[in-house]
C-alpha cells in the first residue's frame, strides 16, 4: 500500500488561509454566509406568519420587537443578504451557461453583486420612508 | 492496485461502496429550479410587504395576506424558498461534515426543519385566510 501513490500520500488541495484574498473567493464565501443567514431569516418568517395567524395581542408583541432598533437592524440586514444571494445566484446562473466565466468578467460581475447587496436596502429604505 | 491508482477511487472507498450515488444531477437542477422562482418571488415579496406592512398595524398584516393574489404568492414563496434552503444546506452539510453519523443526523434535522417550517407558515395563511 505505501508508495508515492498510495491514497494517504496524495497532494491535498491548499487551505483557505494559502489562498491570497480575491473578489470572485469572497463572492463565493458571501454567498454560502448570505444563505445560512437566509436559513435564520426563513425561521423567523415561518415564525411570523405563524405569530400573525395567532392573533393581535400575539402579533403586537412581536411588532414591538420588530419596529425596535435591533428589529429594523435585522430585517435591513437580511435584505442585504437576500439581495447579495440573488444578485450572486443570477450571476452563477450565467456562469451555468458557460458565460461570463473570464477572470475580469467574473470580477466585475463579484463586485456587481456586492454593491447590489450594499444598494439594495439603502433603496428599500428609501423607498418605505419617503417614496409612494 | 494499478486499477485504483488510474481511478483515483481509493481501494477502501470502492469496498464501502462510497462515491457517487448517481442523483447530484436532480438536486442540482431543483436548486437552479427554485432559484429561478425565487428570483422573482423574493423581490415581489420584500417590496410589496414591505409597502403594505410598513406602518406595523395588525390590520395591514391582516389586509396584506388575505389579499388572494398575496395569499397564494406567501404560499409559494414559503414552499419554494424552504425547499431551495433544505437542498443548500445540504450541501453546506456535505462539504464540512465528515463523520457519516453526524451527517446523517444534520441531514435529517435539515428536513424535518424544513418540512415543520413549511406546515406551519402554510397552516398559518391558511387558517388567516379561511379559519375562524
Amino acid at each position: 500500500m505505501a508508495g508515492a501513490n498510495s491514497p494517504e500520500n496524495r497532494p491535498l488541495s491548499p487551505h483557505l488561509q494559502i489562498w491570497r484574498w480575491h473578489v470572485t473567493m469572497l463572492s463565493s464565501i458571501l454567498h454560502r454566509v448570505s444563505g445560512v443567514a437566509l436559513y435564520a431569516a426563513a425561521i423567523g418568517f415561518s415564525f411570523w406568519l405563524v405569530v400573525a395567524a395567532w392573533g393581535p395581542g400575539r402579533y403586537a408583541i412581536v411588532s414591538e420587537h420588530l419596529q425596535a432598533w435591533y428589529g429594523q437592524g435585522a430585517l435591513y440586514l437580511i435584505v442585504a443578504a437576500l439581495a447579495y444571494h440573488l444578485a450572486n445566484g443570477v450571476r452563477h446562473l450565467v456562469f451555468d451557461t458557460g458565460a461570463g466565466l473570464q477572470p475580469s468578467d467574473a470580477d466585475a460581475s463579484a463586485w456587481f453583486a456586492i454593491l447590489f447587496a450594499i444598494a439594495a436596502p439603502v433603496g428599500l429604505w428609501l423607498l418605505l420612508n419617503y417614496g409612494a | 492496485m494499478s486499477q485504483s491508482q488510474r481511478t483515483m477511487r481509493t481501494p477502501l472507498g470502492r469496498v464501502r461502496h462510497h462515491g457517487a450515488a448517481g442523483e447530484g444531477t436532480g438536486h442540482f437542477i431543483a436548486l437552479r429550479v427554485t432559484s429561478i422562482a425565487l428570483a422573482i418571488l423574493a423581490p415581489w415579496f420584500v417590496v410589496s410587504a414591505g409597502l403594505s406592512l410598513r406602518d406595523g398595524e395588525y390590520a395591514s398584516v391582516i389586509d396584506f395576506l388575505t389579499e388572494p393574489v398575496n395569499a397564494v404568492g406567501v404560499v409559494f414563496l414559503v414552499a419554494v424558498s424552504l425547499y431551495h434552503m433544505k437542498l443548500g444546506m445540504d450541501e453546506i452539510i456535505v462539504d464540512y461534515i465528515r463523520r457519516p453519523a453526524a451527517k446523517l443526523m444534520l441531514m435529517l434535522l435539515n428536513a424535518f426543519a424544513a418540512w415543520a417550517l413549511g406546515a406551519a407558515a402554510i397552516f398559518s395563511v391558511l387558517v388567516l385566510n379561511f379559519g375562524a
